[in-house]
């Protein structure tokens, strides 16, 4: 099964846990699900046991750390989370119900494999990452930590105490992303709060910035091959991602209006027609 | 009274300062950050022999926050030390999610917490922090009241599992705690048995609280103190047994009313055993400039006020 199979998979997973409970954040799941995938199912050094099966362990100690800060979209980390084999993908079925370890936003409190901090106060999962490469390095653990963060999540002040804190302690053992979709709630992230040049302010501050095609499996495997190659040189790495949000559904494209809102049954069945069912349906 | 003599005057940020060189030494897990206050938090020593295991975070108290819950993941116990004020209300949303929810193994140690910060005025003067700490599930909250228990607090904390706020401050108060005396996260201490009136105090109080004893023995009445060094959890059974025998009680901190370890007994008390119980802290007020001393008196925070305190709580018992 190749990457963008497992893609086809988690998009339906999306759009059909959204769906299921009428609330959740489909716009930027599926704009992120193939850097995920990218990550979970190839790029990250993952504790695993003698046939293969993922091993969790909160300490995350041996392995590679992925942290998402922009904690809405949840869907496409636990899809991905289960399909890589840390819970039963039947649980996807209880996404934002009562009694679930599927959180709204993801949680430690109710135990999910995967899962090592609570996100959705935008802003922390910075600090949390470096905090954690820290760690890693105080342990004598050469293994990388990756956070994701989103654009209009870099309007947030503690975005920016952390940029300035990384470089400073020379946290080269760290991976960084903005989910670069240009969609926030309110607009277009230009018309909310303008960035500006992301890169450049990164720059500045003494990270090493790359820039990558979010949605395109030869510049993921580009970036994220040349990111871990410019670890262990004495700063952090900041991975400016292009991505489309709704990607993979049309009707949920090149628009903010899939931020937060869940389809009705007729969009839903528009959108699996689009995507392809790989893996069996929860 | 049981007397408890002193020979020394120290500030209990000191008290915090040796606990953390004590750590320093003895467990490789513990590290340390603060932001831009370090000769505040008297980690000087714990940096100097332990280079490694200190970051430091300059001015920026959510990051440190967030820094801390990620060093806890990996299974080192961070000590993140600020002013009371920047450690609680500035990043409590940090707090909240980051250690609170997240259940993670940090230590919020933060000094210049109540009234007693003095001079620099009620921008440093925290008064709600102990409310907003408290109301945290999962989060454990320390108010020790002198040099020799905040050390004894500290090597505490960094052995329990768990998130906790350790809360000191910052002028120099007699050291009267006995330097073996057992501390025990949870449990509170009863430093005078007493048959008339409980008088359960926390932080800086306590030393008033024992002034208060002598004051209210000399006019015969009989007062139990207790040092409730932990506001959460609260020692319910202590305070019940107690107030069981008194009859009556007064609750007494450096810190709002509204919110504070008073409020918490006063839970205790309507929902197991109805008693009165008067109140000595801050009143629905904020602080201001002035030197400690100046600042007890006039928010009436004195061993003078908790004895007032004590006779009208014995006057509305009804029994």
């Amino acid at each position: 099964m190749n990457l963008q199979e497992i893609a086809s998979q988690v998009r339906r997973d999306i759009v059909r846990m959204v769906h299921g409970v009428k609330s959740g954040h489909p716009g930027g799941s599926l704009g992120c699900t193939d850097l995920l995938v990218s990550l979970y199912f190839k790029h990250m050094d993952l504790k695993t046991d003698e046939n293969g099966q993922v091993v969790f362990n909160m300490d995350g100690n041996g392995e590679d750390l992925f942290f998402l800060s922009n904690g809405h979209i949840s869907p496409v980390l636990y899809s991905v989370l289960a399909h890589r084999g840390y819970f039963p993908p039947a649980e996807l079925a209880t996404f934002r119900k009562l009694d679930s370890r599927l959180q709204g936003h993801p949680a430690t409190a109710e135990h999910l494999p995967g899962i090592r901090i609570a996100s959705g106060s935008l802003g922390q999962g910075l600090s949390v990452a470096i905090g954690t490469a820290l760690g890693k390095k105080l342990n004598g653990d050469s293994h990388l930590v990756y956070v994701l963060m989103g654009d209009g999540e870099q309007q947030e002040g503690q975005i920016w105490e952390a940029a300035t804190f990384a470089p400073h302690h020379k946290v080269d053992n760290l991976i960084a992303f903005v989910d670069f979709n240009g969609q926030q709630i309110d607009g277009p992230t230009e018309k909310v709060m303008n960035n500006r040049d992301l890169g450049a302010k990164y720059e500045a501050f003494g990270w090493t910035v790359l820039h990558m095609d979010g949605n395109d499996y030869d510049s993921l495997d580009t970036v994220l091959s040349e990111a871990k190659g410019l670890t262990g040189q004495g700063k952090p790495i900041v991975v400016i991602t292009k991505t489309e949000m709704g990607q993979g559904v049309d009707f949920m494209m090149h628009t903010h209006k899939w931020h937060g809102t869940a389809p009705n049954d007729d969009q839903l069945a528009k959108a699996l027609a689009q995507l392809p069912e790989t893996l069996g349906d929860y | 009274m049981k007397q408890y003599p002193y020979t020394d005057k120290k500030d209990t940020r000191s008290g915090f300062g040796a606990g953390m060189t004590e750590l320093g030494r003895t467990n490789p897990d513990v590290v340390t950050l603060c932001a831009d206050l370090v000769g505040s938090l008297k980690i000087d020593t714990f940096i100097q022999e332990n280079p490694e295991r200190f970051f430091q975070c300059g001015i920026s108290e959510a990051n440190m926050i967030g820094v801390s819950a990620g060093l806890a993941i990996t299974g080192k116990i961070p000590f993140a030390t600020t002013f009371a004020n920047f450690g609680s209300s500035r990043v409590f949303d940090q707090v909240r999610q980051a250690v609170a929810y997240s259940n993670k193994n940090v230590k919020i140690a933060v000094s210049h917490a109540g009234l007693t910060l003095g001079e620099d005025g009620a921008t440093h003067q925290v008064l709600e922090d102990l409310a907003m700490m408290k109301a945290l599930p999962n989060m454990t909250v320390i108010n020790p009241c002198d040099y020799n228990q905040t050390k004894a607090a500290t090597i505490a904390s960094a052995a329990y599992e768990g998130p906790v706020y350790l809360r000191f401050g910052r002028p120099v108060i007699p050291v009267f705690i006995p330097e073996d005396m057992p501390f025990e996260i949870g449990k509170a201490i009863t430093l005078n048995e007493g048959t008339d009136v409980s008088i359960f105090a926390t932080g800086h109080l306590v030393w008033e609280a024992l002034q208060a004893c002598q004051m209210l023995e000399e006019e015969g009445i009989s007062a139990e103190i207790i040092n409730i060094h932990t506001i959460k959890p609260l020692d319910t059974e202590a305070i019940l047994a107690s107030v069981q025998k008194t009859g009556c009680c007064v609750s007494a901190e450096e810190h709002q009313v509204n919110g504070g370890l008073g409020e918490s007994i006063a839970h205790t008390l309507i929902t197991n055993y109805l008693a009165p119980q008067e109140f000595v802290g801050v009143k629905d007020t904020f602080g201001e400039s002035g030197t400690p001393d100046e600042l007890m008196t006039k928010y009436g925070l004195k061993a003078a006020n908790i004895v007032e305190a004590a006779k009208k709580a014995i006057a509305r018992k009804t029994k």
